[in-house]
Formats: C-alpha cells, sequence, structure tokens
C-alpha cells in the first residue's frame, strides 16, 4: 500500500489535460457558446474613422427608427449615468466608455445601437449620421512631444502627461569615470497578441435593485473592478462580474475589455435588456488593445574588459489616446529590474509618459519585457562590438552571481534564486553552440548572410500591486496612501459524499490551470487528479477575490496553485485530525494515499477520505474538539516581500524572478531578404515546473508570438493616425509554416519566493526572442541598428546598397510616385487643352463642370464662394461606395493657379487631399499641370491596405481625366501611372 | 461584421442565371466560391441587390481540354484543377503556381473563374492566364464573347466583363512542346498574396515574363530566346522600373523592385532549365 | 430553388454529423452563425469572419471549408460536419482528438474545432504528408497559443499509425 504512494505524486508531472476531452469534442463553453435570457439584445459599435475629431452632431434618428432596433447609446446616455475612468496619473483628462466631444484614435466607440440580432444592429451603424470637424493627428510620440503638436486633452496642455527621473547609486560620477560608453537607441513598435478568441460579453441592468451584472470574458486584473464600479457609479457588490468557464486566450489583451464592459452596461441600462455583445476581427484589431511603442536610448559606462558600471535609460512610452488603467503599468512593471540579469550598481532612468492619436495601450503578453530587453540587449551587443569583444564574455562578465541570491538589484528587484552562469553554461553545451557556429562559418564561407544572437533576460512573475505607483513622487504616494502585496484566493471542499472541488481567482485563458490545480490538490489529499472537480469560472459576488485576482503577471503557477496548495494542505491537516483518533495515531502520521488515510506504519488500517470528510457535513458533533464544522477551506496568499515603494524609489515589483537565456542562428535570404531561423535554443530557469508539459507549452506559445513580434506583426498606421492593419491578411499572425520549433532547456532553481517553489516562465521568450533575433539579423548583416519587425522589405533595405537606375537610352523616364508621407498619396500629371487659360480658368470655376469631374457625383449644392458639397457614389471593382464630399477651391490666382481641395466620408472610410492646378499657356492651348496629397482613413484603409493607395491613385487619375476631357482636351493626355506603365509595355488600348 | 441584406438566388441552369443577371445587372453579385466575395460581403464592402449562386450549376462545373486549351468552367474550383490528373502534363505552371493561392481549405471552395473575375493585382490565376495568352468566355443572355487575356484585365479589381455577363469559362492553352515554364512567389507568410509574382514561359521563339503584384494587374513582356546574363539583368531592371511600385504598408516599391529582378532571375533561369 | 428575398427567412434542413437539422434563416445568415445560435451546435468557432483563421472550418459534404464564408441556405440539402460529431457517443475521442491530447496540442481549444475538422479531410485524402506537407495545410489556420508544434507531432503520430496499418 505504502508503494502507491508514488502515484499520488502528481506535481512536476506532465498529467494530460483534464481540460480537453471538452474542447477536443466542441463542448467548451466560450462566452458566445452560452445561453441567453430570452430577447437578449445584440449590440453593435459604431467606431470613429478619424484618429482625431471634434463631434458636431450626431444623429441617431433614423437607426431608432429601424425595425428590430432597441436603442442606440451615444456619448450622452455616457454623460448622464456614468463617469469617466479613473486615471493612473493626475491630469485632468477623460475616458469615457463611450466617445462624449471628441474622438481620439480611430476606432473609438462614438454610439453603440442594440438590436434584434447582430445583424440588425450592424444595418442601424449606417443610418447613424455623424458630424465630425476632424483635427491634426498625431502618432510619434517624438512628433507628439513636439512644441507645435496637436493636443490630445487640451486640459492637460501637453501630450507628454508625466515624468519622471530616477537616480539609483551613483551613475553620474560611474559615466564620468567611465572608460567607454556605449549607447543604443531603439524603437519598440506597436503589436498585439491577438487571441483567437475576440472579447465578448452579457450585460444586464437590474432596475429594482439598481445593479449590473455582466458575464464576460475579461482576464482581469481584477484593479479593473474597482475602476468598472466607480465609471458605473455603484459600489462594487453592484456590478457583479462573471466569467465563463472556456476563454479562447488572452494573453493579457482581454483585460482591455474592462470599458467596453461599462459601455454595454449602459446599453443593457438604455435598452432594458440584457445586451450582448461579441467583439468581431476588424474591432479587435482597430481598437481592442497594443503593447506600447516605447523609444529607448540607452547607454552603458562600460570599463574595457566588458564589466558594465552603470546604465542610464530614457524611456518615452507611447500609451495612445488615454492612459487605460492599468498603464502606466507597462513603463513600471519592469522597474525594479531594468538591470536586466546584470550586476550593475550604478542606474539613471527618465521615463515619459505620452499620449498619440493610437488606440490606447495595455498588457500584452510580457507586458513592458519586451521594450525593456529589446534595448538592453542590443545594448550588449553594441557593447561587444564597440569594444572589441565576444558577446557571450559581455554578457557572462555581467551576470548576477549565484552566490550573490537574493540580489537587490539596484532599482529594488530582489531577485530570489538562480544560478545564471550556470544555466547560460549548460544552454551553449546541450544546445550546441560549437555546431552552430560551424554552421555560420559554413554559411559565410560561401557567402551566405548568416549570423548568431544571444540573449539574456530576467523574467518577473506575479506583479507587486505597488509597483505602479513608482510613476507618483514618494510625496505623492504619502498621500494616496500605500499599495503593495498581490494576494492569491483559493477554496478547497469536499461535498458529503467525499468529492473534491476546488475553486480560485486565476481567471484561466487556456494555458491548463484546472489541471495543474487538480494535480496540486489530488497530491496532498491522496486522490487522482481526475478525481477533483476544479472550477475556475469566477463571480466577483460569490467567490473570493482581490485586486490582484486575474490572468496575468504569470501569476498562476508561483501565486494561484501555491494559494491552492495552501488551502488544500489545511484540509488535509484537519481531515489528519479527524482520521488520527479513528486510527489510533497522531494527525501527524496519517498518510493519505490512493483515496484512503492511514497511519504511516499500519497501511492495513484505514479509513476511506469520503467518510473522513463526511464527517464534517452529516456529523459535526464527531468533529475533534474546536474544529469549525462544514469541509470548506479558503486560502489567501500574498508574498511578504511585495512591499510598497520606499522613499528612495526602489521597488521589488515582482515576486519571483526566472531567468532565460536563448541563442540562435539566422540565415538572411539574399534575394527576398526573408530571416530564416535555423536554430533556436532557449534555456529556462522556471523554478519548480508543476505539470512540465504544460511549461513548455507556454514557452512555445511564447516564442511563437515573439516570432511574430520579431518578423511580422505590427499595429501599422499612417502619419494621419489611418489604421493600416484591420484584417488577419494585414495583420500578419504566423503560421506553422512560420513558426520553427525551438530547442527547450530548463535549469530550474529552488526558490522559497512562492508555497510551491514556482515561478512564472509564460512570457520570458516575448521578452529575450525578439531581441534574439534581432540580435542575430544584425549579426548576419552587420548592422548597428535595426527595427522591428524584421519584415524582409526592411531587411533588404540592408542588403543591396544603392539601387541600380533604370537603363538611361529608353524613350521615357519611369513613372515614379513621390514619397509620400507615411501613409499620404502622391502624385502628378499633366494634360494639354485646346484652349486659351483664361477660359480654361472659367471652367475650373463652374461648379457644372466640377459636378461633371467628380467621379459617380450624384448631387453637388454650394456651400458658399467656391465651396460646394456633393454626394458621390465611388466605385473600384465591386466595391462602391457613398460618399458625401466637401469641395473647395482656395489659393486663386487667376488664370494661373488655383488649390483644389476636398474631403469626403462614407461608411466606407474618409479621405481628404487637395492638389495644386497650374495653367500654363502653351501654343496649342493650355497645359494643366497638378500636383496632389491626400490621405485615406476609415475602413478601407483598415482592411485595404493592399490596394487601397492603388485604387485611390485610379480615382485620382480618373478625375482629372475627366477635367481634361470636359475642358476640350484629349484624355490621353492626362497620365495616369497605370497607363503610362501600359505605354511602355505597349500593351495600351 | 455581417453581411447587409440581399435576396439570394441559386438558379437551377445557366440561362436562368443569365436571365436574373440581365435584370438585376449592377445591383447582382455572381456567388461561386465565396472565398473573395464573402470577406467583402462580411465588411460590408460590397452590398449586393442580389446574390447569384452558381457554385452548383452542374453545366459550369468542368474541366476540359478544348482546342488546344484547358477549359474550367465557372463552378469548378482550385482544388478540383490541382487534383486534375492531367494538370502537371498539361500545364506544368498552373500545377506549380495553384498550392500558392490561399490555403488547402480555400481552394477548396475558390474557382479559378472567381479569381480572374475579381481581378486582384497580386493573384496567380490572372498573372498565369496572361502569361499563357488564355482568354475567357464572357456569357451573357444575348451573347457570347471570348476575351483575350491581355483584353480582360483592365486595372485594379476591374475587367472587360459587363455587368450582365458572367464568366462561364477561362481557356489556359496547353503546355507547349518544348517550352520550359517557372514560377516563383514571395508573400509574407505562406498563402498571401504575392508582393511579387513572377511567371515565366521559355519557349523556342523567346522567353515571356509576367509579374504579378507590382502593377495594378499582371505585367507582360517579352524577351529574346537566348536572353541570358547581363542582358536579363538589363531587361529585369528596366521592367522593374517600368512597372511602377508604389509603397504600402508591407514593402517598399524598392522592395518589389528587388523581387522582380532577383527573383526573376531565378526563375527565368528555372523556366528555361526544364525546356525540354 | 425560388428566390429567397432579403430579410425573409426561409427552412433550412441538413445533415450535421449524421442527423438531420433543421431551422429558419435569411438569405445573408453565415453558415457559422447558424450552426452556432440556430442549431446550438457551438463546437464550430468564429475567429475572424473573413476567411483566414480557419476557426470556424467545417466539412460541406466531406470538403473543409470555412463557414464563415459560407451561407447558411448554401448548406441546405447537403451534409455537414463539424467537431462534434468526431468522438464516439459515449465521448471516447477519435484517434485524431486522443492524439491532440497526448500531444499537447491546444491550449484554450478555441483554434481546435476548425483544425481537427481541416485534418479530418486532409487525412481522409490519403497519401503520407510530411512535416512540411503538414505545416502546409495547417497554415490554413491561426493558432495563437500553442506554436503549432504539438499538433505537427500529432498529425505526424497519425500518419505514422495509419502508414502502419496499411502495411499491416
Ligand atoms: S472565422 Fe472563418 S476563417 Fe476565421
Ligand atoms: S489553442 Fe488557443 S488558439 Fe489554438
Amino acid at each position: 500500500m505504502l508503494g502507491t504512494e508514488n502515484q499520488t505524486n502528481y506535481i512536476g508531472k506532465a498529467v494530460e489535460r483534464i481540460e480537453d476531452a471538452a474542447l477536443l469534442s466542441g463542448q467548451g463553453r466560450f462566452i458566445d457558446d452560452l445561453p441567453t435570457a430570452p430577447g437578449t439584445g445584440h449590440a453593435a459599435i459604431l467606431r470613429s474613422p478619424h484618429a482625431h475629431a471634434d463631434i458636431s452632431a450626431i444623429d441617431t434618428s433614423r437607426a431608432e427608427a429601424l425595425a428590430g432596433v432597441h436603442a442606440v447609446v451615444t456619448g450622452k446616455d455616457a454623460e448622464l449615468w456614468s463617469e469617466p475612468f479613473l486615471v493612473g496619473v493626475r491630469q485632468p483628462m477623460q475616458h469615457w466608455c463611450i466617445a462624449t466631444e471628441r474622438v481620439r484614435y480611430v476606432g473609438e466607440p462614438v454610439a453603440i445601437v442594440v438590436a434584434e440580432s447582430r445583424y440588425i444592429a450592424e444595418d442601424a451603424l449606417a443610418l447613424i449620421e455623424v458630424e465630425y470637424q476632424t483635427l491634426p493627428a498625431v502618432v510619434e510620440v517624438m512628433a507628439a512631444m513636439a512644441a507645435d503638436a496637436p493636443i490630445l486633452h487640451s486640459d492637460v496642455g501637453s501630450n507628454l502627461v508625466n515624468e519622471r527621473q530616477f537616480n539609483y547609486g551613483n551613475p553620474e560620477t560611474a559615466f564620468a569615470d567611465a572608460t567607454h560608453v556605449v549607447r543604443a537607441s531603439v524603437r519598440y513598435p506597436r503589436n498585439s497578441c491577438t487571441p483567437m478568441e475576440c472579447f465578448g460579453l452579457v450585460a444586464e441592468y437590474l432596475a429594482a435593485e439598481q445593479s449590473y451584472d455582466v458575464l464576460a470574458n475579461f482576464q482581469g486584473p481584477y484593479a479593473l473592478h474597482p475602476v468598472m464600479a466607480r465609471a458605473l457609479k455603484v459600489p462594487g457588490s453592484r456590478l457583479r462580474l462573471r466569467t465563463p468557464a472556456d476563454s479562447g486566450g488572452s494573453f493579457g489583451v482581454k483585460q482591455a475589455i474592462f470599458p467596453y464592459i461599462v459601455a454595454m452596461a449602459l446599453a443593457a441600462r438604455k435598452a432594458r435588456r440584457p445586451v450582448k455583445w461579441v467583439e468581431d476581427r476588424l474591432e479587435h484589431l482597430v481598437a481592442a488593445n497594443s503593447a506600447t511603442g516605447r523609444i529607448s536610448n540607452i547607454s552603458a559606462a562600460v570599463a574595457a574588459d566588458g564589466v558594465i558600471e552603470a546604465l542610464e535609460l530614457e524611456q518615452i512610452e507611447d500609451c495612445g489616446a488615454y492612459l487605460r488603467a492599468p498603464e502606466p503599468a507597462s513603463l513600471y512593471r519592469m522597474h525594479g529590474i531594468l538591470t536586466g540579469a546584470y550586476n550593475i550598481p550604478h542606474l539613471a532612468v527618465t521615463n515619459r509618459i505620452v499620449l498619440t492619436n493610437r488606440t490606447p495601450s495595455g498588457l500584452n503578453r510580457g507586458f513592458g519585457g519586451p521594450q525593456v530587453y529589446f534595448a538592453l540587449e542590443r545594448l550588449m551587443q553594441r557593447i561587444a562590438i564597440e569594444l572589441n569583444l565576444d558577446p557571450l564574455d559581455v554578457i557572462r562578465r555581467n551576470l548576477v552571481p549565484a552566490a550573490s541570491m537574493p540580489y537587490r538589484a539596484a532599482a529594488g528587484a530582489v531577485l530570489d534564486s538562480g544560478d545564471y552562469q550556470a544555466c547560460v553554461s549548460r544552454a551553449l553545451k546541450d544546445g550546441g553552440l560549437a555546431e552552430l557556429e560551424a554552421r555560420r562559418d559554413a554559411a559565410r564561407a560561401a557567402g551566405r548572410h548568416y549570423g548568431i544572437g544571444f540573449a539574456a533576460a530576467v523574467e518577473p512573475s506575479i506583479s507587486n500591486m505597488g509597483y505602479i505607483t513608482t510613476v507618483m513622487t514618494p510625496e505623492e504616494r504619502r498621500r494616496a496612501g500605500p499599495k503593495d502585496g498581490a494576494v492569491s484566493t483559493a477554496s478547497i471542499a469536499v461535498d458529503p459524499l467525499g468529492a473534491v472541488i476546488v475553486t480560485a481567482d486565476s481567471i484561466p485563458q487556456g494555458q491548463g490551470h484546472r489541471t495543474v490545480a487538480a494535480q496540486v490538490a489530488a497530491e496532498a489529499l491522496g486522490l487522482r487528479p481526475e478525481q477533483i472537480t476544479v472550477n475556475l469560472e469566477h463571480d466577483t459576488q460569490k467567490d473570493g477575490w482581490s485586486i490582484a485576482a486575474g490572468n496575468y503577471s504569470s501569476r498562476f503557477a508561483g501565486a494561484v496553485a501555491g494559494t491552492v496548495h495552501i488551502a488544500a494542505t489545511r484540509l488535509a491537516k484537519r481531515l489528519a485530525e479527524i482520521a488520527a483518533p479513528q486510527l489510533n495515531a497522531t494527525p501527524e502520521d496519517i498518510v493519505f494515499s490512493g483515496g484512503r488515510l492511514f497511519a504511516r506504519d499500519n497501511p492495513d488500517n484505514s479509513l476511506s477520505f469520503g467518510r473522513v470528510a463526511g464527517a464534517g457535513h452529516w456529523s459535526p458533533s464527531s468533529l475533534p474538539e474546536n474544529m469549525v464544522p462544514g469541509m470548506r477551506e479558503t486560502a489567501s496568499w500574498s508574498p511578504d516581500q511585495l512591499v510598497a515603494p520606499g522613499e528612495d524609489d526602489r521597488i521589488n515589483g515582482s515576486a519571483a524572478y526566472g531567468f532565460i537565456f536563448d541563442f540562435c542562428g539566422v540565415e538572411i535570404d539574399a534575394d527576398t531578404g526573408q530571416v530564416r531561423i535555423d536554430k533556436y535554443v532557449t534555456m529556462h530557469d522556471a523554478g519548480r515546473r508543476l505539470n512540465p508539459a504544460l511549461v513548455d507549452g507556454q514557452i512555445r506559445g511564447a516564442f511563437a508570438h515573439a516570432v511574430g513580434a520579431a518578423l511580422y506583426e505590427e499595429l501599422a498606421y499612417g502619419e494621419d493616425g489611418s489604421f493600416l492593419a484591420g484584417t488577419f491578411a494585414d495583420y500578419l499572425v504566423p503560421t506553422a509554416c512560420e513558426i520553427p520549433e525551438p530547442l527547450i532547456l530548463h535549469h530550474d532553481s529552488n526558490t522559497e519566493a512562492t508555497p510551491l517553489g514556482a515561478k512564472g516562465m509564460a512570457e520570458g521568450n516575448c521578452m529575450s526572442t525578439p531581441v534574439c533575433l534581432a540580435n542575430a539579423v544584425a549579426d548576419a548583416l552587420s548592422l548597428d541598428e535595426i527595427a522591428l519587425p524584421m519584415t524582409p522589405s526592411h531587411v533588404t533595405e540592408h542588403l543591396h546598397g544603392a539601387e541600380r537606375p533604370p537603363s538611361t537610352d529608353r524613350s521615357e523616364a519611369p513613372a515614379q510616385t513621390l514619397p509620400g508621407k507615411g501613409r499620404g498619396l502622391t502624385g502628378s500629371g499633366a494634360s494639354l487643352v485646346p484652349a486659351p487659360p483664361g477660359q480654361v480658368w472659367q471652367m475650373l470655376l463652374d461648379p457644372d463642370t466640377l459636378a461633371a469631374i467628380i467621379p459617380g457625383c450624384e448631387s453637388m449644392e454650394r456651400l458658399g464662394e467656391n465651396a460646394y458639397r456633393a454626394v458621390a457614389v465611388i466605385r473600384i471593382g465591386p466595391i462602391r461606395g457613398r460618399f458625401k464630399a466637401v469641395i473647395q477651391l482656395s489659393d486663386l490666382d487667376a488664370p494661373h493657379a488655383l488649390t483644389l481641395s476636398g474631403s469626403a466620408t462614407g461608411p466606407l472610410g474618409s479621405g481628404a487631399g487637395s492638389g495644386r492646378v497650374t495653367l500654363l499657356a502653351d501654343e496649342k492651348g493650355t497645359r494643366i499641370s497638378y500636383e496632389y496629397s491626400a490621405e485615406i482613413g476609415g475602413k478601407v484603409a483598415a482592411v485595404g491596405g493592399r490596394m487601397i493607395d492603388g485604387a485611390a491613385r485610379i480615382l485620382i487619375a480618373e478625375f482629372f481625366k475627366r477635367f481634361a476631357a470636359v475642358a476640350g482636351g484629349t484624355a490621353g493626355e492626362t497620365v495616369s501611372l497605370w497607363q503610362r506603365v501600359a505605354r511602355l509595355l505597349g500593351l495600351a488600348r | 461584421m455581417k453581411p447587409a441584406p440581399f435576396d439570394y438566388i441559386a438558379p437551377e441552369s445557366v440561362e436562368e442565371a443569365l436571365a436574373v443577371l440581365a435584370e438585376a445587372g449592377e445591383d447582382a453579385r455572381i456567388l461561386a466560391g465565396g472565398q473573395t466575395l464573402s470577406p467583402m460581403l462580411n465588411m460590408r464592402l460590397v452590398e449586393p441587390a442580389v446574390l447569384i449562386d452558381i457554385s452548383r450549376l452542374p453545366a459550369l462545373d468542368y474541366i476540359r481540354r478544348k482546342n488546344g486549351h484547358i477549359e474550367i468552367g465557372a463552378a469548378a474550383t482550385q482544388n478540383a484543377l490541382e487534383n486534375w490528373p492531367e494538370l502537371a502534363a498539361q500545364a506544368p505552371l498552373l500545377a506549380q503556381a495553384l498550392p500558392h493561392i490561399g490555403h488547402f481549405q480555400t481552394r477548396n471552395r475558390g474557382t479559378v473563374c472567381g479569381s480572374l473575375a475579381f481581378a486582384d493585382p497580386s493573384a496567380e490565376l490572372p498573372l498565369c492566364l496572361a502569361l499563357l495568352g488564355g482568354e475567357v468566355v464572357l456569357q451573357s443572355a444575348s451573347r457570347q464573347r471570348v476575351v483575350k487575356a491581355a483584353d480582360f484585365q483592365l486595372g485594379m479589381l476591374s475587367t472587360a466583363r459587363e455587368a450582365d455577363e458572367i464568366i462561364s469559362a477561362a481557356r489556359f492553352p496547353v503546355a507547349e512542346a518544348g517550352a520550359g515554364y517557372g514560377f516563383a512567389e514571395m508573400a509574407l507568410r505562406h498563402g498571401d498574396f504575392a508582393l511579387a509574382a513572377i511567371a515565366v514561359k521559355a519557349g523556342k521563339t523567346g522567353v515571356r515574363i509576367a509579374i504579378g503584384g507590382v502593377a495594378d494587374r499582371p505585367m507582360v513582356r517579352n524577351f529574346p530566346a537566348g536572353i541570358e546574363g547581363a542582358a536579363l539583368d538589363d531587361a529585369l531592371n528596366d521592367l522593374a522600373w517600368d512597372l511602377a511600385a508604389a509603397d504600402d504598408p508591407h514593402a517598399t516599391a524598392r522592395y518589389r523592385r528587388e523581387l522582380v529582378r532577383r527573383l526573376g532571375r531565378k526563375t527565368v533561369e528555372e523556366a528555361k532549365s526544364c525546356r525540354v | 430553388m425560388p428566390r429567397l428575398k432579403a430579410g425573409e427567412k426561409s427552412r433550412i434542413s441538413f445533415k450535421l454529423n449524421g442527423r438531420k437539422v433543421s431551422g429558419d434563416a435569411e438569405p445573408r445568415l453565415l453558415l457559422a452563425d447558424f450552426l452556432r445560435h440556430e442549431i446550438g451546435a457551438t463546437g464550430t468557432h468564429v475567429g475572424c469572419e473573413h476567411g483566414v483563421c480557419g476557426a470556424c472550418t467545417v466539412r460541406l459534404d466531406g470538403v473543409a471549408i470555412r463557414s464563415c464564408l459560407t451561407l447558411a441556405v448554401q448548406a441546405n440539402g447537403r451534409r455537414v460536419d463539424t467537431v462534434e460529431g468526431l468522438a464516439e457517443e459515449d465521448g471516447t475521442l477519435s484517434r485524431l482528438q486522443a492524439a491532440f491530447r497526448r500531444n499537447h496540442a491546444l491550449q484554450c481549444g478555441f483554434c481546435t474545432p476548425g483544425i481537427l475538422m481541416s485534418l479530418e479531410d486532409f487525412l481522409a485524402r490519403g497519401g503520407e504528408p510530411d512535416e512540411g506537407e503538414i505545416r502546409e495545410m495547417l497554415s490554413g489556420h491561426l493558432c495563437r497559443c500553442t506554436g503549432y508544434s504539438g499538433m505537427v507531432r500529432a498529425v505526424l503520430e497519425i500518419v505514422e499509425e495509419m502508414h502502419e496499418e496499411q502495411n499491416a
């Protein structure tokens, strides 16, 4: 019987997941799978096509009149029933769940329609008329900080909403005395982990109780619950928030459903019925969430041997249009550990938080780590190159020594455990660096582009709820009161028949938490994992939780599983106390195994688990004296080491710190610029691995995200703030053909930082892998700087030197598009008209001529002098859209030149442009030449990225062609790009 | 992201389809495989009054050899063509190009003619049709006409098809004896639309190259049969410039020109090497 | 079939996993929505509604297709197979499902039903696909959790098993 004890040893085993049977047979219970109450309305959201605009009017009457529409909600309703969200820095800026007076990013909600079905709700969106006064937009942080930048939040008076400087140790002296100073400047782009399931929720307003009840695939952190309750103006207890059993991934992203929870709660209140909203992919890409974009300027004071004495870091963070909670957490999560895996005593930091006309930023796997390590590990490579050292030596000479553990980093992180040198040594050996170097040498000898990259990273897990307050000055913190810790809560109960149920506040998003919780409970109670029922659906009115609850900062293994263990152990202790007298043993001697309890030295005399546990239900009187009745244990745990930031601004931001060391070999195709990952090795110290298969699954998943971030993905914007990655054909999530298999290695340390000795490991590769790949590409091509994502087009810029010009003996210079400003389209053309300039001029000023030359013009009315309003139906292939346009002639210089400008909006998007038209007398008449620039935004820009520019050029060419034709010129004289090409190729018709 | 309302009809015959189309004209859309049209419907980029579903018309579901062509009916899927037993022998170019079109799952439904009808400048099938000098059969209630590839695709998403016509079939010339064919494309991910796609036929009398994904439609050029070395590079360089590539969010114009030069050269060489 | 009017519902019936089901649909209703919200077969998921992610993949007359790019009316009178039909009646997982579980080929499981349905068609076509071909076929699906390794391993195992059976 004792032999079976091994079988009850489940922690550390790669057991199959208890989640899988249902998920593999279509029996998952995702938000959109769950039944709704009869009469539930379905919501669709009207979103801003503009990056920056004042809303001057919204007319919802036609939408409200549509059959099947229950209600239309706008910013007015938000003002009536809610408040703006709390913001993490003290600034006069307001963020409402629906835009009130101004929109600040493409995709910002402007109105919500609730209807019988999603189909009808979307029909109604097209009937809402919004009048916008567009404003200049700003999308780059440096431009946003310029003196003349358009200001997003007028009351703040600046887009720089917070700036703090920190000094740890004595960086100034270290830099003054330094042998070498090495610098790097990097930019981390905006990207997102885009879970395959989008946001979804069902919201209800219980008028009689003046409370809201929302079921949503929210992932936490539950620190956002008070933010939502405050916005809804109810006590927290009156915002009941529940989560479904299954969620289709999150990776941080589903944190950002919270503004929609508030918006849809209002919609339910207005529609007087439950409201269901399921975000679609276009909505998700344009407006859900994004990692922060960041510019980092980093420098190191370095000794000749590569040892770093001090770091100086300037970080400029793009948080998008609003500082949405929990931002500016992206910038401060890593604050205590900005020195990474290195023993660097002196550190100076300047942090700037900047708002731009982009989607607000938020949680995304790695959360702040990818940005930090992209700067730090690029710098490590630069140090090696500039000091002519081996990059590996530079890393190894600076690693925090094992003997220093626990190690207090300059900015306050307390690295709990680990032997970084040992990890590196094992990785190099087991990962085969020597072979990789041989492959590189062979490839290079053959003239191919091959490089090797390295990266080391410390991976924090279980966030200190107080780290965000590092953004405040010590004085501000004193006034606000201390914030710290990270509370986890778990319960374990035995039912009257002896079945065990575990609940916890981990809010899983697909990682297999139920399996691990079952392993942990089973081990404590001598049962099999299948015998444990784990229910991790969460209900804020009924389950234990605190602000740290949720699925983020890799808190599950360390914190939640640890808390399940505490609860289960307490329960086991009680059961042992019940059983001990019956088994003539002391409680300490009771063994749990195979569903039975017995004394260690007398396994033959045993009691069934169910019988012992049943006593708590059936016979409280038989329980030992002073034991509480019932059979439930609820444990809450918070790591003692997580205290609030000190007066010295030092912060231990996380409870546990894992370590990663990666290296890789990449080859770049000389023809296409494609980066091929030849080999990738990733070594992890994740503490104790509770289920090794799930650990490796997390590592592979993070690696895949990181490959996407490094090579493919960007939430791209035009300079005018238009959003350009609105579909999965534009936002390039890697497929099975793009993700290689990494070699995963482990070197586990013992840590006492968490109850079971586990550390987080699910984010680390998002931190280490992008920069490891970038270092390899930089090595392959000998680059000083490299930008993410390293797309073939970007990489090729470094491959071929100056471009070969076209041959000179050709009859015609090749058509060229002028370099546009980002998204802006520019072009030029000319046309010959057989009439004198004076006559042509008159025609240009004639509204009838204008009406005739606007493609698809249906009507035109005069607005004022040389200003008109028109309605036009524009067609490109099968696409057809009705646009309202405003056209203006200005800068008139009769009869020589004028500026023709216009803007158009419609359900498909918006466009604006202007062109300078010049008339020149010619012996045959008038030569009309034009130069234009145009910008396109809204839906067509977001989903048509690949083709929209070409399509717009066709339209513009069409406009001038018609003009020439109306003016009596020959259409053929108007040279459109395509015609020119066709003519060159002898294909013109 | 749901389509706007439309009528739906699945006619029993081609004649019925054409009659409905004659009546509805511009307001109708033909639904065959729906792999391009349906996303546009879902995004409400296209809002037809009526959808005429020809996907299950047996009369249009065929692939056959006819007069030196492979004629492919409007309902035949890309997958059907891929699995057509004679493909490799009769149309080696198509055999090479087909696996690049979307994915297994979309080729199962996407049709050959639908791809031609949509006239995406990056699409593989219009490129092959242009290179091979194929033709398209356009049918309306009152007439039938056959349009050469060069006259069919007029520009970005636009073709010579009139509103009352359907593409009833596409005709790809069968492989020319003694000619070699090559195909290459650069897409960011497997199955994505090409940043540049290149098809080459190296025949006895000349080398013909077609480039997709760069200009607003596939562009074809003829080189002398013996072209190679520096002359080939020169010709490709001029071709690259002539296509007037533009920057887009995924690639710069320069990048596309490099692809024309480099992949172009490789593909020409490949085509020449499999000349028999 | 008569012309179905926009906004008017008609009766749609088909064989779903071998059983006849019916429901009402207006012409524009997507097959994915019909399956999920009319029939209640929520195993088929929707991840993009523009044909890229593959989460909605089902078999129509045996062929793997995107149900977000198919209208419910188009399935009328035909055979539709979805993930709900894979396991035995008593819940025993199919060989493919079991291989997925064994190889940790899923995490959140949102992408999984579509992938399984693609594979059912793909593997039924015979041949012995190698890893490259398997990955190429899987590239018609997006998975954000797994990095694909587990599913590639699972399919390779199945192919190997099928090969051994054929030889036996
Ligand atoms: S939902 Fe159909 S392919 Fe994504
Ligand atoms: S398992 Fe989550 S998306 Fe594939």
